[in-house]
């Protein structure tokens, strides 16, 4: 048992090394004060490099942040109603409709990315951040469709019908009964959509224009210039940003899972 | 509250072309507790559905207190439904969701806590307003779904095989304490269930039902002693059937001789038969007496007197069931265990015993010409 115990402790302290060995050497980077990989003496020189003189960057920062909560929200509102659509009537062909919009789940980014592309060109919009608004909702509905169904189906239908039985019409049941039920698929869906949303390089890559760039560009159009540890300094805070916000929805999982 | 008077008329329903409604015609008075009893399968939830208003008939007419109900959905219908499921709003306390129909109808504060704690009382659930339904026990969840049902005082409560999912024990003290809501409030129950045991204990009346036809309705008594066909007769408790020829005939009586147990069988006619016809009897099992001895035979009475050799006994509790075997045909015969005395000499397996019933316990369901 004993023997055992030490095996299994030794892949944890592996996977956790794997896992963020990469990241320790990146904030430790951050704090170099020279530029290369040579370690030349602690400094903030690139922290007060990221908050003095990038502007661009921070634009790009807040654009990112725009897209994310519009699409996210817009996406959870039509993901949400579509869902109960799907879930509440009986219609023709609900099945092959069901299956159609999951399809881009599978899809690769790059041909949705392309696509898009095309059709933006084709009815004649410019590429700003409009277009990426558009198409962050497009490819966030899927998920926000997939959680919600998953969440109502979980549900008894007959909760519906016992709505209607004592009484309530569509709109009570609608307000007063599905909504609240499933308020936690509603807030994964929106969680999920943000994370995909701020995360996406491809797609945007393809849809935005001069002057409309999100972080994940910005970022890498600086790397193509070399790696300035300015970008060390940012993920730094961005890990920092990120293992908070995990803490505080811990509970994302529990919500799209839950029985 | 009174109960609403029920009145279906030649109702019909299909899905993907099988036929599960066949022609259905009853009436069920005001304040009665009506059951209909089926195995699965038989459109017995069908029908409480196209009731409740959340089926639509293919044909035929359903009239509540004598008014049509073709373009009532169900939440403008007197009716209310216990799921199986009990269907209690999982986000909702007890208190909300026994408040949920007086809430839909604007019903001021006070009077909605007035009268949810006067139904809360009813089903013995005081003092767990506050928790929610998955803090409750199967049958606390049940109580909450009666009280919810019957705070919109409905005119007829619809019971989709509401015990189903409770324990036997459980399920017995939930059908006494239904029994007594039904005295208390007068309204009409429909109950459905596949338990005759449920069905036959607490119904002013039992409609039996098969393949979406509806054999026979009565008493539970008329039920289960003249039941009018060999499946209601089978369905409800056990019995033995014995099938023959008629032989004679007269007075009330006739006989009939059985192929298989090789003797003439004496039958009351409940109804007509002539000689040469082909009929089926249903004798149920506890109407059959066993013993060593050879009982009297007197010609004033119209006893069936057989012998045979005990094939099986199984022992239960209060009676033993024999299996009694007759030139190869198996008959059961239920022998209560009256008193020690009777059972001093026990009648062991793979014994010589006689039989015998009479002729007035035995049943025809099926005559064929």
């Amino acid at each position: 048992m004993k023997e055992k115990k030490k095996i299994s402790f030794v892949f944890f302290i592996f996977t956790l090394l794997f896992f963020y060995l990469p990241l320790l050497v990146l904030v430790i980077y951050s704090f170099n004060e020279g530029k290369t990989m040579k370690w030349t003496g602690f400094s903030f020189h690139w922290y007060e490099e990221l908050f003095t003189r990038s502007k661009e960057l921070w634009n790009a920062f807040e654009n990112s942040i725009i897209i994310a909560l519009l699409s996210s929200l817009a996406s959870t509102v039509i993901g949400t109603l579509g869902a109960i659509g799907i879930y509440w009537y009986r219609f023709r062909h609900k099945k092959l409709i069901q299956t159609v919009s999951y399809l881009p789940l599978m899809l690769p980014d790059i041909i949705i990315g392309i696509s898009l592309l095309i059709f933006f060109a084709g009815i004649g919009l410019n590429l700003s951040l409009t277009t990426i608004f558009i198409a962050h909702t497009t490819f966030n509905i899927p998920y926000v469709l997939f959680i919600l169904i998953a969440r109502l189906q979980e549900f008894d239908y007959s909760v519906i019908e016992a709505s209607y039985d004592l009484g309530a019409k569509e709109k009570d049941t609608l307000l007063k009964i599905i909504l609240p039920i499933i308020k936690p698929g509603i807030i994964a869906g929106f969680l999920m959509a943000m994370t995909l949303s701020l995360d996406d390089f491809v797609i945007t890559f393809f849809v935005s224009g001069p002057g409309s760039s999100t972080l994940p560009l910005h970022i890498f159009s600086m790397i193509r210039f070399g790696v300035s540890p300015v970008i060390n300094a940012l993920a730094v805070i961005l890990i920092a940003a990120t293992a908070f916000l995990a803490l505080l929805s811990k509970n994302m999982q529990k919500y799209i899972y839950q029985s | 509250m009174s109960g609403t008077s029920v009145e279906i008329q030649g109702l019909s329903k299909s899905f993907d072309n099988h036929q599960v409604l066949k022609n259905l015609s009853f009436d069920i008075r005001s304040g009665e507790f009506f059951s209909i009893l089926g195995p699965s399968g038989c459109g017995k939830t069908t029908l409480l559905r196209i009731i409740g208003g959340f089926e639509e008939e293919d044909s035929g007419v359903v009239l509540l207190d004598n008014v049509d109900m073709k373009n009532y959905p169900a939440n403008k219908r007197k009716t209310n439904t216990i799921f199986q499921s009990y269907a209690l709003f999982p986000h909702l306390t007890v208190y909300e969701n026994i408040a949920f129909p007086l809430k839909i109808k604007k019903m001021t504060k006070p009077l909605i806590k007035n009268e949810v704690e006067k139904y809360l009382n009813m089903v013995k659930l005081s003092g767990y307003e506050k928790k929610y339904p998955k803090e409750l026990s199967g049958g606390q969840k049940q109580r909450v779904a009666i009280a919810r049902a019957l705070i919109n005082q409905p005119g007829i409560l619809l019971l989709d095989e509401p015990l189903s999912a409770l324990d036997a024990k459980l399920r017995q003290h939930m059908l006494v304490e239904l029994d007594s809501i039904h005295d208390q409030t007068g309204i009409t129950f429909i109950y459905i269930t596949h338990d005759q045991h449920e069905a036959l204990s607490v119904s002013d009346r039992v409609a039996v039902m098969n393949e979406g036809k509806i054999l026979q309705i009565g008493t539970p008594s008329e039920i289960y002693e003249s039941p009018k066909d060999a499946f209601v007769a089978d369905f409800i408790g056990e019995t033995n059937f014995i099938e023959g020829i008629v032989q004679e005939k007269g007075g009330k009586f006739a006989k009939l001789y059985s192929e298989t147990l090789k003797t003439m069988i004496e039958f009351d006619m409940d109804q007509s038969v002539e000689i040469g016809d082909k009929v089926k009897l249903t004798i149920r099992p506890e109407k059959i007496r066993v013993k060593r001895e050879n009982p009297q035979k007197t010609s004033s009475q119209h006893f069936n007197i057989l012998k045979g050799k005990v094939d099986e006994i199984i022992y239960h509790g209060f009676q033993s069931k024999f299996f009694i075997d007759i030139n190869g045909f198996i008959l059961k015969a239920f022998k209560p265990h009256l008193s020690y005395f009777e059972e001093s000499e026990r009648i062991g397996w793979k014994e010589e015993v006689y039989f015998w019933w009479d002729a007035d316990d035995s049943f025809l369901v099926e005559v064929s010409k």
